[in-house]
């Protein structure tokens, strides 16, 4: 007789596929939010093996907000080909100019809480009913507690405090008109699953996760990269790295850290010995000990 | 980390803040070293500024907003870590009596229970709570921390005490395997090392009893089960004809050349093949998620069961449960729920409570028969249709259901099977 048990990364991809069934047979107009980062792109891939041998039902969802690094627009384009599936792009950009949000002024003014907005109107107008996500119950307090299936209102708002219970495989994704739900098929895996997972199954992610020679700024403890959007302040200097990004959001908040790590072996290794969270790096996560679970209530991913 | 034999073991704990808790999971996270340096910074600061000495392990559990005001935890969190011989998944639930609702949601997809008693206290009604619900959710093991050792002197003689206080109310609960430690969460005694304090104590610290707990028996191997999610039908080219049904395998084993039905139609049919992205497979179990092919064309859609022909479940449209009550608003007499069960939905009413059960002392109580929040009875349901249904005890998957109030569309109620 043989082994008639899984391994913990084949029972973590049993139950995103399991979760991924359940949103396409719950729900009328599901979407996969795509950033590009690598939670994203894996959401994506155990997508592919949910629906195999048919195509994923559903189409890609990204919130530009027009703060993109070049590589990570390449990939998705390339990867939307690849899988025929269909891409919606809801731009920050085109908010800005209805006036629908005022871009952030002073120092570290970024279009990060921005996105909420035009991630709720791309879901109204696409009339999306369930947004996929790649959030990860390990990223961040305010995250430890979301539910595979989470409730928003009809003000696209979360309420930690009135989630629905959820028991066994059971989900329950009923809503009303205007109402929609965030499932988030990955909730149970860490960063070092997703790296282990990642170099399991040689899964393709943008160039930038892998170590190479950029122009960069010491600001906020991490190297951020130059691009048109940065503005240096006075004693910041730019200078030639050669750095990596362990996660990847808008070109003007997400910090590199130098590294040689320019296979998946090495990224697996490297982060197995990382002493940091993978936030650490993200400036959006620093503004305040709550900042996460406040942009999270109003409809943050 | 041996990726392809290292198992996942998700377990609950149970406890108020009194009973050290919080610190407990906060020093087997710091000790296995699954806290990073910016979270330990956090918690320092924060440690400083409530006026703690040193760093307050609790902290590192502590998730949302209005509990770090409270200093309570209020809802399910959950918390991860590794050693190099398991995946540790932590349903980290509240202890007060008022969130029994919570400790059912931790407890329902939990290979192992930790209840932990403060050695000072002993056994109090708490203690039969979190057993109680240990025993109704069948938690295959329960390990009993008796914690803050340190503050008995690491006396064997109040450890045993408490072990046999404990022992003579859980001979009234069905718990498989139960055993326990003497430990100091605060002082790290018995966690993750062998403590020099409690040379009386021959047993394993905590994290090697978690790490070799015997759990791959724990799922039925017997009873083969496959709810119906979705129909696969690509419709093209290269699979024109292709109809796949997919799911995760519930209990039990498949193998393409299987003899099965299909419920509630009753159509028999043999396995062809079973499908997966890598190619197809000679066998699927729990909880593999995969995609079956039958050889004959059979109309087959969510919410069916295929099942082995020689060993099919009960199709019941009444059945005996035990129903916890998760919502605010009480359950209104013979009203109807839409009711979940496997993948399948139908309309369900409660027909009768036969009576409640008060989980601090387990006594039946047949006069009041209200169900209100955090309510455990037992009661009659019926449904519109019959559902292929186990009992709860030998099956959690086909075993278990809820209940969802159809004007709210809030769930309301867990139920397992009897």
């Amino acid at each position: 007789m043989g082994k008639y048990y899984l391994n913990y990364l084949d029972e973590l991809e049993s139950e995103a596929i399991f979760i991924l069934r359940e949103v396409w047979a719950q729900f009328e107009n599901p979407v996969i939010l795509f950033s590009g980062g690598k939670d994203s792109i894996l959401v994506t891939h155990l997508a592919k093996k949910a629906f195999y041998p048919s195509k994923i039902p559903f189409p890609l969802m990204h919130v530009d907000t027009g703060h993109n690094f070049p590589e990570t627009i390449k990939f998705r384009d390339d990867l939307v080909q690849s899988l025929g599936v269909k891409l919606l792009v809801g731009s920050v950009q085109e908010s800005i100019d209805q006036g629908r949000v005022a871009e952030e002024r002073g120092k570290n003014a970024t279009r990060n809480a921005l996105q909420i907005t035009t991630l709720l109107d791309a879901i109204e107008e696409n009339k999306v009913d369930c947004a996929i996500g790649g959030g990860r119950r390990d990223e961040e307090k305010a995250r430890a507690k979301e539910r595979f299936f989470s409730h928003r209102d009809d003000f696209g708002q979360w309420d930690p405090k009135n989630q629905r219970p959820e028991l066994w495989n059971l989900l329950n994704g009923k809503h009303f008109e205007g109402e929609h739900f965030r499932a988030f098929p990955i909730s149970n895996w860490t960063e070092m699953d997703v790296w282990n997972y990642i170099l399991r199954e040689n899964i393709q992610i943008p160039s930038l996760y892998f170590a190479h020679e950029r122009e960069v700024v010491w600001r906020q403890d991490s190297w951020i990269p130059v691009s048109e959007f940065l503005k240096l302040e006075e004693g910041e200097k730019v200078e030639t790295k050669k750095i990596r990004f362990r996660t990847l959001g808008d070109i003007t908040i997400t910090g590199g850290i130098e590294s040689d790590a320019d296979t998946l072996e090495k990224i697996a290794a490297e982060v197995s010995a990382m002493k940091q969270t993978e936030r650490g790096n993200r400036s959006d996560d620093k503004r305040s000990e709550t900042a996460m679970e406040d942009r999270k209530r109003q409809g943050y991913f | 980390m041996k990726l392809e034999t290292n198992q996942l073991l998700r377990f609950t704990t149970a406890g108020s803040v009194d009973d050290g808790k919080s610190t407990l999971i906060g020093r087997l996270l710091y000790d296995s070293k699954s806290i990073f340096e910016d979270q330990l910074a956090a918690v320092e600061t924060t440690s400083k500024r409530k006026g703690h000495e040193g760093v307050d392990l609790a902290l590192f559990t502590d998730g949302l907003k209005d509990e770090r005001e409270q200093g309570i935890t209020i809802d399910v969190a959950y918390r991860y870590f590794t050693t190099p011989k398991r995946k540790f998944i932590i349903a980290d639930t509240p202890g007060h009596i008022q969130y029994t609702r919570n400790m059912v949601t931790g407890a329902s997809t939990a290979n192992a229970a930790l209840i932990l008693i403060d050695a000072r206290h002993g056994v109090i009604e708490q203690t039969k709570r979190h057993a109680f619900i240990a025993s109704l959710l069948q938690i295959p093991h329960v390990i009993v921390c008796i914690n803050k050792m340190d503050l008995v002197d690491f006396s064997e003689k109040v450890y045993d005490e408490i072990v046999s206080q404990f022992e003579s109310f859980a001979s009234k609960l069905y718990v498989k395997d139960i055993q326990f430690l003497p430990i100091s969460a605060l002082l790290g005694d018995n966690v993750v090392n062998r403590s020099e304090n409690t040379p009386w104590y021959k047993g394993a610290p905590l994290l090697y009893t978690l790490e070799t707990l015997h759990i791959s028996s724990d799922l039925n191997k017997i009873d083969a089960r496959f709810p119906v999610q979705t129909v696969l039908r690509p419709q093209s080219e290269e699979f024109l004809d292709y109809r796949g049904y997919a799911g995760r395998v519930a209990s039990g084993i498949f193998r393409p050349g299987d003899e099965v039905a299909v419920l509630p139609s009753g159509f028999t049919s043999t396995i062809k093949t079973i499908d997966t992205l890598e190619g197809e497979l000679e066998e699927a179990y729990a909880p593999m998620s995969v995609s079956i092919t039958l050889e004959d064309d059979i109309d087959i859609s969510r919410g069916d069961m295929i099942v082995k022909k020689n060993n099919q479940p009960e199709p019941v449209q009444e059945f005996d449960a035990m129903l916890c009550w998760l919502n605010d608003a009480p359950a209104r007499p013979r009203a109807k729920y839409t009711i979940l069960h496997t993948s399948n939905e139908q309309r369900a009413m409660i027909k009768e409570v036969i009576y409640k059960i008060d989980i601090n002392t387990y006594a039946r109580e047949e006069e009041d028969k209200s169900l209100e929040m955090n309510a455990i009875a037992r009661v009659k349901i019926r449904t519109t249709r019959p559902l292929m249904m186990d009992e709860y005890r030998d099956n959690r998957v086909t075993g278990s259901f809820v209940l969802i109030d159809d004007a709210t569309h809030e769930t309301v109620a867990a139920g397992m099977i009897m």
